[in-house]
């Protein structure tokens, strides 16, 4: 089926992304053309906050596709990722009809369009216009609903007993997140294309908070940007992300702060790191009381 | 060797390395392929990593194999000193690399220079043709009495070349040229470091030009972190090792939380089911379960903290540290010979790198006599801290099995066994080593469960297990 390819050229994926606002590197590009071109599932992985969700909401922008997201939680169920009958309304239905119908035209009319409440898969499956497919935080699913997510991943398609098979019309750009808090099936894995995003370097990282906080001080960005490396490399319980980076960007600017020095870090420390102990680390390590 | 079958011996290593490349990867890895152009090298690893890599551990092996399958660059690969006189060096004859004290200086001169003046990206570059350089004029080990190919080694030109010493030398050249101390100290020892790493992969190339990719892949290439023996560890290993446990054990208590929540349907309630058929015209659609309540043990861990097997101990402490939570009762003895309580170290908040200095510290406690009694310390075990196992709890030991021809007290290790729920005994070393030379692991085994636990991959299936 001829349709408009998401991408041309890693080189493009990253031109385009960087219009819709998400600074990709090479392998960030390469990879997300890559799932484009190959028709396959993405599934990132990495810390949170380092632009995971970001990346899909940006392909969506860039090409110009509607985002359909299923936020995964424990507990999640094929009625609420797949689709799922409305009970009430064909309950509803029957006894309306008052026993009047005979019951195979009852049996074939609650179960048609009309009783079906379509879910995220099936919509993203159903839909005619380039979609992107987020399924955000997988890894917080059950395992058994990695079993239902097979299907919908290696064939695009997606079996109710009463309708029959429902194929993609259109193949979404499915990205699949994960904080690898469990380990994903290989199943699942053997059939996505991996990423691991992981914290940017500090070049990249000081484009992404100017382009985030325009009216920040360049030399406080550098300053930042160093105080922020050194952070991560302290092995904190919670190191801070890029999402932590520009919040703190942004109270430095609030705060109209114009030099990062060993007092104002100490001062507005508390907006990047969430734990006592990280705190303390830092205190102690950044020699910032002396 | 065509295309086609270096691609299929890239991933016969990568298989042998331990990543699992199925079949339908080596075709996505195919597709990818023609789905980018060749001359990007970059995009080409990139390419091969999106298909063939599913774990962020198994990433820094996949580069490695990838630079000895794919080499950046064949053959010589460097132009030699520019500034070199050639009279200057020891006559070296035509065709001989030029292996000179003046070689080596203006190497490392021009080495200090080129990472002082440069930034991050340009460093990088240069980082790697010094490396190239370094291996080509100092590695060269010469083939045994004219037999046989050149052998290339990182082991002599790092020697020659002496990298740590440039630190200094570096810091100062970054000094004059305007950053402050701190962070000039910092640039300089990541940027040496990026030196001795690019030479190290130089040399494995070097020597996979010589030898073929494979046989550098089977004796060169470390295994993924993961699958990395505790007692065979480097000191940089350590470190990362004290990373990965953290996460793990988020990830395994994330993965117990979600499994004794699938099987928390207790029975049903009534009250709330027919209330929730309400809207349904009474007709009960969905069942409503009491939630069922769970149960948590006490874990008693006594741990060998003797040299050979203290790294394995530690590990496995801050596992169980940071999985506190999934306890009800947490108390931890550390042994060599003394039983000493370490319960105290491990606060819940604590800061991971200090609470391992305070275990290694605390080891000094547990050896009045030097040396490993694991006999001794049960009978003291019995003695002192008896209390601290009961019906709800289960105990833990780590240890290597070896009690220097010793006592063992099975008698008072069974006794211990017996008073507690369950009981397990971790051995970092091979199943096969066991009850070689003074281990009393067969002799232990029979009295408390014996599991071999030699990386983290075992340990966390272990006590994932456990709980």
């Amino acid at each position: 089926m001829p349709s408009a390819p998401w991408f041309t050229s890693p080189a493009d994926a990253i031109e385009r992304l960087g219009e819709a606002g998400y600074l990709a590197d090479a392998a960030t590009g390469t990879t997300a053309y890559l799932a484009g071109a190959l028709e396959k599932p993405l599934l990132i992985e990495g810390p949170a906050g380092v632009g995971k969700t970001e990346l899909a909401k940006a392909v969506a922008r860039a090409a110009g596709a509607e985002l359909v997201r299923l936020q995964c939680y424990e507990g999640l169920d094929e009625a609420r990722a797949l689709y799922e009958w409305n009970y009430k309304k064909q309950l509803l239905a029957i006894q309306a009809s008052g026993g009047e119908q005979s019951w195979d035209r009852t049996h074939d009319e609650i179960f048609t369009e009309e009783f079906l409440l379509t879910r995220p898969l099936l919509s993203a499956i159903r839909r005619e216009e380039p979609t992107v497919l987020l399924i955000d935080e997988v890894d917080k699913t059950d395992v058994e609903v990695e079993g239902l997510l097979l299907e919908v991943l290696s064939d695009f398609q997606v079996t109710i007993p009463e309708l029959g098979t429902i194929s993609a019309v259109r193949r979404p750009f499915v990205v699949l997140t994960s904080n690898a808090t469990r380990e994903l099936s290989e199943a699942v894995k053997r059939r996505c294309l991996f990423l691991h995003l992981d914290y940017p370097d500090a070049a990249r990282e000081r484009e992404i908070i100017t382009a985030a906080v325009p009216g920040l001080d360049d030399a406080v960005a550098t300053q930042l940007v160093e105080v922020v490396a050194r952070l991560r490399d302290l092995e904190l319980r919670k190191a801070p992300s890029i999402a932590e980076s520009i919040d703190w960007a942004r109270t430095l600017l609030a705060l109209e702060i114009d030099d990062l020095d060993d007092a104002a870090v100490d001062a507005t420390l508390g907006v990047v790191l969430k734990h006592v102990s990280d705190t303390e680390r830092a205190v102690r390590e950044l020699k910032l009381r002396r | 060797m065509s295309l086609l079958d270096r691609h299929l011996s890239f991933l016969e290593a990568l298989r042998g390395a331990g990543l699992p490349v199925s079949l339908a990867e080596d075709l996505d890895a195919v597709a990818a392929l023609t789905a980018v152009t060749w001359e990007d090298r970059a995009l080409v690893r990139e390419a091969y990593a999106a298909t063939l890599v599913k774990r962020r551990t198994q990433r820094p092996t996949f580069d490695t194999l990838f630079d000895l399958w794919f080499p950046r660059l064949v053959g010589e690969g460097y132009a030699g000193d520019p500034d070199a006189d050639p009279r200057a060096d020891d006559a070296p004859s035509p065709g001989q690399v030029r292996d000179g004290a003046a070689a080596l200086e203006s190497l490392r001169g021009r080495l200090v220079e080129a990472l002082a003046a440069s930034e991050d990206a340009a460093a990088a570059e240069a980082t790697t043709e010094f490396a190239v350089e370094a291996i080509g004029t100092f590695g060269r080990l010469p083939g045994a009495a004219g037999r046989g190919s050149p052998a290339w080694s990182s082991y002599a030109a790092l020697q020659r070349v002496a990298p740590e010493q440039l630190v200094e030398r570096l810091v100062r050249a970054l000094l004059v040229a305007g950053t402050d101390q701190e962070r000039a100290r910092r640039t300089a020892a990541r940027r040496i470091g990026a030196f001795t790493a690019a030479a190290e992969a130089e040399a494995r190339r070097r020597t996979a030009e010589e030898k073929g990719a494979a046989h550098v892949a089977r004796t060169a290439v470390r295994a993924t972190i993961d699958q990395l023996d505790f007692l065979s560890a480097r000191r940089s290993d350590l470190d990362e090792l004290r990373r990965q446990v953290h996460p793990l054990a988020r990830r395994l208590a994330t993965r117990l939380t979600q499994e004794h929540h699938a099987q928390r349907r207790g029975p049903v309630d009534f009250r709330r089911t027919v209330r929730a058929s309400l809207s349904t015209g009474g007709v009960p659609l969905e069942t409503r379960h009491k939630p069922k309540r769970p149960h948590r043990t006490d874990l008693v861990v006594l741990c060998d903290v003797s040299g050979s097997v203290a790294n394995f101990a530690q590990f496995t402490l801050l596992l169980v540290l940071a999985l506190r939570d999934q306890f009800q009762n947490l108390r931890a003895f550390t042994f060599v010979d003394q039983v000493h309580e370490v319960t105290h170290h491990l606060r819940p908040q604590a800061d991971p790198a200090e609470v391992m200095a305070d275990l290694a510290a605390s080891a000094s406690h547990a050896a009045l006599w030097g040396r490993t009694s694991y006999g001794r310390a049960f009978t003291r075990f019995a003695e002192e801290h008896a209390d601290a196992l009961g019906p709800r709890s289960s105990l833990l030991i780590l240890g290597d099995a070896r009690s220097n021809h010793g006592d063992l007290a099975l008698g008072a290790l069974r006794e211990m066994a017996g008073s507690a729920r369950h009981a397990w005994w971790l051995n970092p070393e091979h199943r096969r080593q066991w009850d070689t030379g003074d281990s009393a692991a067969s002799a232990y085994g029979e009295v408390v469960d014996m599991v071999e636990c030699r990386n983290l991959t075992q340990l966390s299936d272990f006590v994932h297990d456990l709980l």
